[in-house]
């Protein structure tokens, strides 16, 4: 891997993204492996930054890292620490001076990942920054979509819910078409952003369109206050027009994937009987999240080593 | 003190006057214009290869004093204009205290006319007390006291009915309102312009509604009163069409807008560069056409630079936090020269009138001619010579600009007020 840090899907390549796969596939051996200990980070200090809470990225992030025999550490700033705190390049480079390897950083901003990577020296992931991208979760939900469906190309995957605001939306847009698969948006019209298809998607007038034929259905969490900000006047007549139930689901195609990145709104965006069919494979994408982060990981600390 | 600008290419839209002559300058008034002077016992600066014009006026900038000097001053404000090309400047009146009061104007005015570069300051003041958009402040002290537009800049006036009566009340005391033409309500979280960008880089847009409906409903208002009203810094293709059907239908309307509207586009943004974060938005393409064709067609009269320095601490920040501005003063000739007369949309002539003819006769201040009897505020441009923006020797105090490191066309080579040299490169 040549690049120093991973800010976000968008121009990555078809042949950078299977290599991230292929690694990602090896770490799951090590995970499935009885012994989940590898030497791969041994010498390596990797600091998940969060200016949001997530305990699951972060908690991923971290069991990736003492997997691989990294020295982990967290900082969890709070929101408001963003504009009152210390500013994000002043904590950058006192991390780049404690000798950290990988920042793995969550920000309410969009566009801060890439502020700090500008001023660091250390490798920058991207966890989740605004409304922009959350490259690993793309990473994850491509890895749970090969394992199930073998390839990416030519597939089709519908993602309903909140695109508006939703970081994974924008990332699987960029990872997804850049594999050859077609992606299909659904959500009410104030969640969708203007010329998003211009992105390489298309927006289906319904879900009924959105799921008809798909290889993968995919929620997308709807914050309740969205509501409150008048995006859409009830989470009832929400799920008349947009939840995804059985009878929808029941319209792609016969195996279809059911996918959420979490965590779910039961009865909103997703109803519970899909979120736990047979044909859900929301568990298995948190297995599929430690595996690509600890290959990123280990391509971004390995490519330092080469240098 | 009399000057003698030798030889150089004078331009003067407001006299018609295109021709490489002599300028001779005494007791700070243009005393004559012709060819071969006698240069007998005055100072003489060579201007041959060289172009003459009346002093840029900026009808809107922000000064920052009183209250925010660390961001820029009146004296850091006056110099940065000066080496701009710029004679004559209307600060807006967002300051600590606000400009809503005579005591501020005569500080302003007396610190600028003791301390400052040379440079003419004229103040706008506010058009309701600390620009709270509730009650009218005291447009007729501040009238006397020097001002010579209201404005509640960085924000609009959100009640109609306090514009209303402000284009009312200010008429009588010959002052006109300068509207910030935002609907705050439409701007939202909003911190770029809503469009592609906005939805590839995942930043809150604004829509251009926020500015076309209160365009819109200033001129109706100003249509219903048949008073005056200039708008700042249009910069949407619909917002320069809303100007262009009022001024066809006698509606007393004017406006401006500024260099990065005619020169940057919302891609600027893409790598999240907070120096583009500036409000009204960097729009598309189409609107930057629409903002020339608006200057080419007379729709917009009047090329300001909305110059607003900020400290460094202040932009190199997440986007979202970064504060709105571009400090403009020193790259709004060879910005503004390059995307219309280099490329071809008007004459040198044409900008000369955008940037000092049209705002003197605008603002009703001396300047922005070079006839005879005329205040000795000059300008001599070198507009074919190559620069390269390095914000890092801005003269101001805020080196918060979009164009660092790009290069354009056409540098100031001196700005004269009053018959005295108070810049030169
Ligand atoms: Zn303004």
């Amino acid at each position: 891997m040549k690049r120093k840090d991973l800010l976000g899907l968008h121009g990555v390549s078809r042949e950078e993204i299977t290599e991230i796969l292929d690694a990602a596939l090896t770490m799951r051996q090590v995970l499935r492996s009885g012994n989940k200990k590898t030497a791969h980070l041994q010498g390596k200090s990797i600091v998940t930054l969060f200016y949001e809470n997530s305990t699951r990225t972060r908690m991923s992030f971290e069991l990736a890292s003492k997997y691989m025999s990294a020295a982990a550490a967290n900082i969890a700033a709070s929101a408001s620490s963003v504009s009152k705190g210390e500013t994000l390049i002043d904590t950058g480079v006192t991390l780049d001076q404690m000798g950290t390897d990988v920042i793995i950083i969550r920000h309410p901003m969009s566009g801060a990942p890439a502020l700090l990577a500008r001023h660091v020296r250390a490798s920058v992931i991207n966890a989740g920054d605004g409304m922009n991208e959350h490259p690993t979760q793309a990473l994850l939900d491509m890895l749970t979509m090969r394992e199930h469906l073998g390839a990416l190309t030519g597939i089709k995957v519908a993602i309903c819910g909140d695109v508006m605001h939703s970081r994974v939306a924008r990332s699987n847009i960029y990872g997804l078409t850049a594999m050859g698969a077609s992606v299909v948006l659904c959500a009410p019209p104030t969640l969708i952003p203007v010329h998003i298809e211009r992105l390489g998607c298309t927006v289906a007038p319904t879900i009924e369109d959105a799921c008809e034929g798909a290889d993968v259905v995919m929620g997308l969490r709807i914050q309740r206050e969205r509501q409150q900000k008048g995006l859409f006047p009830s989470v009832a007549e929400y799920c008349d027009n947009w939840e995804i139930t059985p009878q929808r689901v029941a319209l792609a195609k016969k195996d279809a994937l059911v996918m959420h990145p979490g965590p779910m709104n039961r009865g909103v965006e997703i109803a519970s009987s899909v979120a736990d069919s047979a044909q859900s494979v929301i568990a298995q994408q948190v297995e599929s999240g430690v595996a690509v982060r600890m290959a990123l990981l280990y391509m971004l600390t390995r490519k330092e080593v080469q240098a | 003190m009399n000057l003698l600008i030798r030889g150089g290419r004078v331009i003067d839209p407001c006299s018609g006057v295109d021709a490489v002559l002599d300028v001779l300058v005494q007791d700070g008034k243009v005393a004559r214009i012709g060819e071969r002077l006698d240069a007998e016992g005055v100072t003489v600066l060579h201007a041959a290869g060289k172009v003459v014009a009346p002093g840029f006026i900026d009808m809107h900038c922000h000064l920052r004093d009183p209250g925010q000097e660390y961001k820029e001053d009146l004296i850091s404000g006056t110099r940065a204009a000066a080496r701009g090309g710029f004679t004559a400047v209307c600060c807006m009146p967002n300051t600590h205290p606000v400009n809503d009061n005579a005591a501020v104007t005569r500080y302003i005015i007396e610190k600028a006319q003791t301390q400052g570069s040379g440079v003419h300051v004229y103040p706008v003041g506010a058009v309701s007390k600390g620009r709270e958009g509730r009650e009218m402040a005291e447009i007729g002290r501040m009238k006397q006291a020097g001002i010579v537009a209201v404005s509640d800049d960085g924000r609009p006036v959100t009640h109609a009915n306090l514009l209303r009566l402000a284009m009312q009340y200010a008429d009588h005391f010959g002052v006109f309102i300068m509207s910030h033409s935002e609907d705050v309500d439409l701007v939202g979280d909003g911190v770029m312009h809503e469009g592609f960008i906005s939805t590839q880089l995942g930043l809150p847009g604004i829509t251009r509604a926020a500015e076309e409906v209160m365009i819109a409903r200033d001129i109706l208002v100003a249509e219903a009163e048949g008073k005056r009203i200039h708008l700042c810094h249009v910069s949407t293709r619909g917002g320069v069409q809303l100007v262009r059907e009022a001024k066809a239908r006698g509606v007393r309307v004017t406006a401006e807008t500024a260099p990065h509207y005619i020169a940057a586009t919302d891609e600027w943004v893409l790598g999240y560069d907070s120096n583009c974060r500036v409000n009204p938005p960097l729009r598309e393409e189409a609107d930057r056409q629409a903002c020339i064709a608006g200057l080419m067609d007379g729709t917009l009269d009047a090329i300001a630079t909305d110059h607003a320095p900020h400290h460094q601490d202040e932009k190199r920040v997440e986007f979202h936090l970064a504060k709105s501005g571009i400090s403009g003063f020193e790259t709004a000739f060879c910005v503004s020269h390059t995307a219309l007369v280099r490329a071809g949309h008007m004459t040198l002539g044409g900008l000369i009138e955008k940037m000092s003819t049209a705002p003197a006769r605008l603002l009703g201040v001396p300047g922005g001619t070079l006839s005879v009897g005329a205040p000795a505020d000059i300008v001599v441009l070198d507009p074919d010579r190559e620069v390269t923006v390095d914000a890092s020797r801005f003269i101001s105090r805020g080196h918060n600009t979009p164009f660092d490191g790009k290069t354009y066309f056409g540098a100031v080579c001196a700005t004269i007020v009053g018959g005295r040299i108070i810049d030169q490169a």
